[in-house]
């Protein structure tokens, strides 16, 4: 902390005047490139529609309660296939995913050029979000559950393979050269020094990932992938606001449950 | 792990193998039942959620030419047809991104406050709670949804969806943090009889700031990722022109959105990983 005399006062300062200066200088422009995106907002919005959003808003809870609750029986089979989309998809993430942690990882890859590659993958993957991923697989293999898994898996591939691949790179290097010295091959040493230190890690990735993909699953229905959300899709349409708000209510609980899920395995793996 | 002393006949059995001189790792899970009724539901569980799943072969291998056309198109990205478009809602996607992660964090940060156990009072904490958890319950999507029939199309309605998206993802990581905090530091300036703002911002704020300034740019990312999805229900930003260009079967130009997106990504992931080593 430098010291300032004002007069015969010595005044303590938290900066240095020229940089106390420069942080201001920042703090300047932040505020203003916000102004100047919010400006960009503004122009683009029509705020002639925001004078009767109170209204709006009023109406629509209004219409929201009570939940239709007639329609719960009807969901189950949509929620069932919500739950397949999201648990199948995150498995066949994961088979891909795996293979590629380790190409990508510095430590396990084989060579420079494929872990630059697996890298590739893994950012476009991680890029892109499942909602968009179906809507391409919609037009590929056809409006469905098979759709959704697909996208699920193809957005988890990114998610699993980056965070396995840096468990891979935080390793112990020791358990590796121990059994490298007792002439173990390339695949012993990454089954029985690799795996072993990463495997708390990676079960705890596939489960929080599972977690998530619970929630993406409810929504892939939007874009025609299959589950709860083409229900939710065909009400919004219908202006049923009573129906949206059984399968909100039904989404909640069903995320309250995976989320619950998600940590008891956590907390029993780790 | 394994207890020399505990001698079931597995173990035993291992051991003889042993001596032969074969070698067998330890199972995961000891008991042997319980490793095969897990195997047997995981393959039940299997049989079940394939019934489910109707897949239409050959509408998959009629859309196969579709599939190798997109995938082509990624060789040759088509950035001039739509040029005026695609700039159009980048830029809408990065403005919103900007203003919904700075309202964002700054309504965080109170919600944060007041959800962390150690510092809030529980009426106060149960509250913010209650808002976290609706928050993060319900995708950007839908609550995208719901705002663009309070607030109309355009990007106002993605501004407020993404900022309250943030509002649950911050405020929860951060109450974490501030629970996570040493007390020393708490008492000691609550000893010199500081009000409640100097004990947050010279006890609490010092020790959280690396990591809510971390938290935020990853925020930052994520709303730029959401921001392209949210366009599809009428809310701003790119995701509009990528739906259009999607049902159209110009992949071209969707290629080169998605291009553009990961692009961006990336080089915000890069600059994050620079400011959270600067700050740290």
């Amino acid at each position: 902390m430098p010291l300032i005399r004002q007069g015969d006062q010595p005044v303590w300062k938290k900066r240095e005047p020229l940089k106390q200066y420069a942080h201001w200088a920042g703090w300047m422009l932040g505020g203003m490139l916000f102004v100047w995106c919010w400006a960009i907002i503004s122009e683009n919005t029509i705020w002639e529609f925001l004078y009767d959003a109170d209204e709006q808003a009023a109406s629509l809870i209004g219409r929201m309660i009570p939940p239709d609750w007639s329609i719960t029986g009807s969901l189950m089979l949509p929620l069932w296939d919500t739950i397949n989309i999201a648990t199948v998809g995150t498995v066949m993430g994961i088979a891909i995913a795996f293979p590629l942690a380790f190409l990508a990882a510095r430590n396990t890859t084989p060579h420079p050029a494929l872990r630059a590659v697996a890298l590739a993958i893994i950012v476009s993957s991680r890029s892109i979000n499942a909602l968009i991923w179906a809507m391409l697989l919609v037009t590929i293999v056809g409006p469905g559950s098979f759709a959704g898994m697909l996208a699920i898996a193809l957005r988890s591939i990114g998610f699993v393979g980056k965070l396995v691949y840096e468990a891979i790179e935080e390793i112990h290097p020791t358990p590796v050269e121990a059994l490298s010295a007792t002439g173990a091959g390339r695949s012993q040493v990454l089954a029985y020094a690799v795996w072993p230190q990463i495997m708390p890690a990676f079960a705890g990735i596939c489960v929080y990932r599972w977690d998530i993909n619970i929630r993406e699953a409810t929504t892939l229905g939007l874009v025609g992938a299959g589950g709860i959300g083409l229900q939710m899709n065909a009400a919004i349409n219908n202006l049923a606001w009573g129906q949206v708000a059984t399968v909100f209510v039904l989404i909640f609980a069903t995320v309250v449950v995976s989320e619950w899920v998600s940590a008891k395995v956590r907390h029993a793996m780790l | 792990m394994s207890n020399p002393s505990t001698d079931s006949g597995a173990d035993q059995q291992r051991l003889a193998l042993l001596k032969d001189g074969i070698w067998k790792p330890l199972p995961l899970i000891r008991d042997a039942r319980w490793r095969w009724a897990l195997n047997a539901a995981v393959l039940l569980y299997i049989v079940l959620a394939w019934l489910s799943v109707d897949v239409n072969w050959s509408r998959v291998a009629q859309g196969m030419d579709r599939g190798v056309a997109f995938m082509a198109s990624f060789l040759q990205p088509d950035f001039v047809t739509r040029s005026g478009e695609i700039f159009t809602g980048l830029k809408e996607s990065l403005t919103m991104t900007l203003a919904a992660t700075v309202i964002g964090v700054l309504l965080a940060i109170p919600v944060g406050l007041g959800a962390a156990r150690n510092i809030s009072p529980l009426p106060v904490y149960l509250f913010c709670r209650t808002i976290i958890a609706l928050s993060r319950t319900f995708q950007e999507i839908i609550i995208a949804i719901l705002f663009v029939a309070m607030f109309g199309f355009g990007p106002l309605a993605g501004v407020v969806t993404l900022a309250f998206a943030t509002i649950g993802f911050m405020a929860k990581l951060l109450a974490e943090d501030i629970e996570d905090t040493q007390k020393e530091p708490l008492e000691a300036i609550r000893a010199t009889g500081a009000s409640w703002l100097q004990w947050v911002n010279y006890a609490v704020q010092p020790q959280v700031m690396p990591r809510l300034i971390g938290l935020s740019l990853y925020r930052l990312d994520i709303n730029f990722r959401e921001s392209a999805v949210i366009g599809i229900v009428g809310a701003g930003g790119i995701g509009a022109t990528l739906n259009t260009s999607i049902n159209r079967y110009d992949y071209d130009t969707s290629a080169a959105i998605l291009l553009l997106i990961i692009v961006i990504v990336l080089m915000s992931e890069y600059l994050s990983g620079y400011v959270r080593k600067w700050t740290q």
